[in-house]
């Protein structure tokens, strides 16, 4: 007999009490973006002129570089122009020993970290991949394939905590990027592990044309951390002193071993995807024109002036050194790089194969057989 | 050492290093093992390789023995384990990864493809990248769907890795010491039919093997050469001996490394049998073989008395466990090609067609 035969002998125990493994509440993302410029918030007149140089410096690289491009010096050029804010407040939070992982728009993040700009448009000006050693200024190398580098920056904090070092790693990603899986996954192990890692989400409204509407339903980016069990953070992106604040806590908080935080900051493209782009195909410029009205570095002059932080001699200085710094790019970048293809079987392995050596005399025949022709040699063939 | 006369000391020496029967499993176990507790920068990590100590208990004991921050039981997310291996590797340390199965490894391809493989160059040697990728791969276990695939052929055509693969106990431990003792990425593929096959092998003295981008002659041969490797290996030996039957000498080179690629030892004997046959599981079309075969033919032509062979699983998905032994090359299939090498054709063994004068 069974106990299914014996009515009544049988009494189910009730399941387990079930309660959320964490309280989503106190991860939940704020109402509004964050902002402190325009609230009277009380701010550090020695920060703010910081990031006023950066900003301006910042603007005149993303000009410069586009410019680039139009002489042919830069086979491609993704603009930060209108995200300066997101980009100089990422690489500031941070301290040498930490580690910065950006995507392939943020080499102004490396330039705000100290990298010199050169290096940093290495990859866009296409004589190397990555053009800088990722260790001098612990700026891993521009990610192109989207998200890919966060699980990256997740690893190297953990490896960090698990040598005991107090270092931070900080990624940088943008409203496309959120639908990859890496994304995904790179914050659930961020989670799970509890890894110092700050992924900061930079929502321009594009992902190339596509807008955020067909990109996700979520309530917001930041609301995508209460999933993983992390607190999500919403910042106006283009308030640079709220993005300097908001990321400072973050990263104070991976510090202090409470591990990752997701950060979406609002701020808008004001350039096309890059400069191979045409944006009139899916936007208005009126909608472009609104966005210029909140732009970083007006956001932030106006501010300062109001806050007589910004007279007029110091804004020309701001500008001049702006001005020196693109000449400076310019005339380097118009210098043409010296590259050797023998360079291209030279760090694929630690040693070459046997192949590869095979390869190598290949092209090396090759080049010998081009120079003899250019020295005239050719015709004696 | 000593001659002592004491005797108990010798016999104790004797049993550590004594050779018993071991399996590829246990040895992989073992390299894994020694590797941690040599190198402290070793770490593992996959799915069930804690507690469980994976699938196929190739990680076994390594939690208990090491700690969870060194042996370390991650999300199910298999880009994950490959990415964050990525970051732990740029911080200095020497990741091996497990990845359950061939198939479930697809997911961390772009990882494989567009860092694991790459960094190295993009950075100009500044951002080596030691992790080993541990898959256990081919069929022949009875596995249902996605359990069998034998992805090799994708990850040889993506320079920037190693691609490496034991037939046997001594290999099993001594190629996976050198792939984590590698600078270079490794992709370590496992034959998960192996796994449980035995050899005498001393855990405590394992014998030295040949480093990673050489291949073995595991049967010295006259006729012809069988190029394989992993879990055809065993196969192509069955089938050497049971072509002694037919009067044919084979020889079998074991490949142990796909990338590198050991063209002298595989044209070396192919010179001197003049003829080969290439033998693996993975499907024929844009599979190994036709890249082996390539290879021996622009080198060894003038040598060859018989186009080279093939011998290949079938250009169809995996079969179901029930149909896998039709997919599979087994000795038949093997000895069949190995017939179709135009013996007729041979005018060494014909003197009389030598001496009319014409060849």
């Amino acid at each position: 007999m069974t106990v299914l035969e014996q009515p009544g002998a049988y009494r189910p125990a009730p399941p387990p009490a079930w309660r959320p493994r964490t309280d989503p509440a106190p991860l939940l993302p704020d109402r509004e973006p964050y902002r402190l410029l325009g609230t009277g918030a009380e701010l550090d007149p020695t920060l703010l002129r910081t990031l006023h140089g950066h900003l301006v410096r910042g603007r005149r690289y993303n000009r410069q570089a586009t410019a680039l491009t139009k002489q042919g010096r830069l086979a491609v050029y993704p603009s930060s122009t209108g995200q300066e804010a997101c980009e100089v407040a990422a690489a500031l939070v941070l301290e040498e020993r930490d580690w910065l992982f950006p995507s392939y728009r943020d080499t102004l993040a490396a330039v705000a970290r100290g990298m010199d700009p050169v290096e940093a448009l290495g990859l866009l000006r296409g004589d190397w991949h990555t053009g800088y050693d990722p260790y001098e200024h612990r700026v891993a190398p521009l990610s192109t394939p989207l998200a890919t580098h966060l699980p990256h920056a997740v690893g190297l904090a953990h490896a960090a905590r698990l040598k005991g070092d107090d270092v931070v790693a900080l990624a940088m990603v943008g409203d496309g990027g959120t639908s990859e899986g890496d994304f995904h996954e790179a914050l659930n192990f961020a989670a799970v592990w509890r890894t110092p890692t700050v992924f900061l989400v930079q929502n321009n409204g594009f992902a190339i044309s596509v807008p955020l509407a067909k990109q996700t339903a979520a309530p917001s980016l930041a609301h995508k951390a209460v999933g993983y069990g992390i607190p999500g953070r919403l910042v106006d992106g283009n308030d640079v002193a709220a993005v300097h604040q908001v990321l400072s806590e973050a990263v104070e908080r991976a510090r202090r071993g409470e591990g990752p935080t997701l950060v979406e900051a609002i701020t808008y493209r004001l350039d096309a995807h890059t400069n191979a782009d045409d944006a009139t195909r899916y936007r208005d410029d009126a909608e472009v024109e609104t966005w210029r009205e909140h732009d970083p570095v007006e956001l932030l002059e106006r501010e300062m002036t109001a806050r007589g932080l910004l007279d007029e001699a110091t804004r020309e200085r701001a500008h001049e050194e702006a001005e020196e710094m693109a000449a400076r790019l310019r005339a380097r970048m118009n210098e043409d790089p010296v590259l050797d293809p023998m360079d291209l079987f030279d760090h694929v392995y630690a040693e070459k194969t046997t192949q590869l050596r095979e390869q190598a005399e290949r092209l090396r025949a090759e080049l010998a057989a081009e120079g003899a022709e250019e020295n005239g040699e050719g015709d004696e063939r | 050492m000593t001659t002592a006369t004491t005797g108990t000391g010798q016999d104790a020496r004797k049993t550590e290093t004594a050779r018993k029967p071991a399996t590829m499993a246990q040895a992989l176990n073992r390299a894994m093992r020694d590797a941690m507790a040599e190198d402290p920068t070793v770490h593992v990590l996959g799915e069930d390789v804690g507690a469980l100590g994976g699938v196929f208990r190739i990680t076994d004991g390594l939690t208990k023995e090491f700690g969870e921050d060194r042996c370390t039981d991650t999300p199910l997310a298999e880009a994950g384990i490959l990415g964050t291996a990525v970051g732990m590797a740029m911080y200095g340390l020497r990741p091996v990864v497990e990845m359950q199965f061939d198939a479930f490894a697809y997911p961390a391809f772009e990882q494989l493809l567009s860092h694991v493989a790459k960094m190295r160059n993009r950075t100009r040697g500044r951002m080596p990248l030691p992790i080993t990728v541990r898959v256990p791969y081919g069929g022949g276990i009875g596995g249902v769907e996605h359990h069998s695939d034998s992805s090799e052929a994708y990850y040889m055509a993506t320079p920037g890795l190693h691609v490496v693969t034991p037939a046997t106990v001594a290999d099993a431990y001594g190629l996976l010491r050198a792939a984590i003792a590698s600078d270079d990425p490794v992709v370590f593929l496992e034959p998960k039919r192996l796994y449980w096959s035995r050899a005498d092998w001393s855990p405590e003295a394992p014998e030295p093997v040949a480093p990673i981008g050489r291949a073995e002659v595991r049967r010295a041969g006259t006729s012809a050469t069988l190029v394989t490797y992993g879990p055809s290996v065993p196969v192509c030996l069955e089938a050497a001996d049971a072509a002694r039957e037919e009067g044919w000498d084979l020889e079998v080179v074991d490949l142990r490394s796909l990338v590198p690629f050991d063209d002298e030892t595989v044209c070396a004997s192919v010179r001197r049998t003049g003829r080969a046959v290439v033998v693996h599981e993975a499907s024929g079309f844009g599979g190994p073989g036709g890249e082996i075969a390539a290879r021996i033919t622009e080198r060894c032509f003038h040598h060859l008395e018989a186009p080279v062979l093939r011998v290949a699983g079938f250009d169809i998905p995996y079969p179901p466990p029930m149909l896998e032994r039709h997919h599979l090359p087994g000795v038949d299939r093997v000895l069949d090609a190995v017939a179709r090498l135009q013996w007729e054709s041979e005018w060494t063994e014909r003197p009389e067609a030598f001496e009319g004068g014409t060849r």
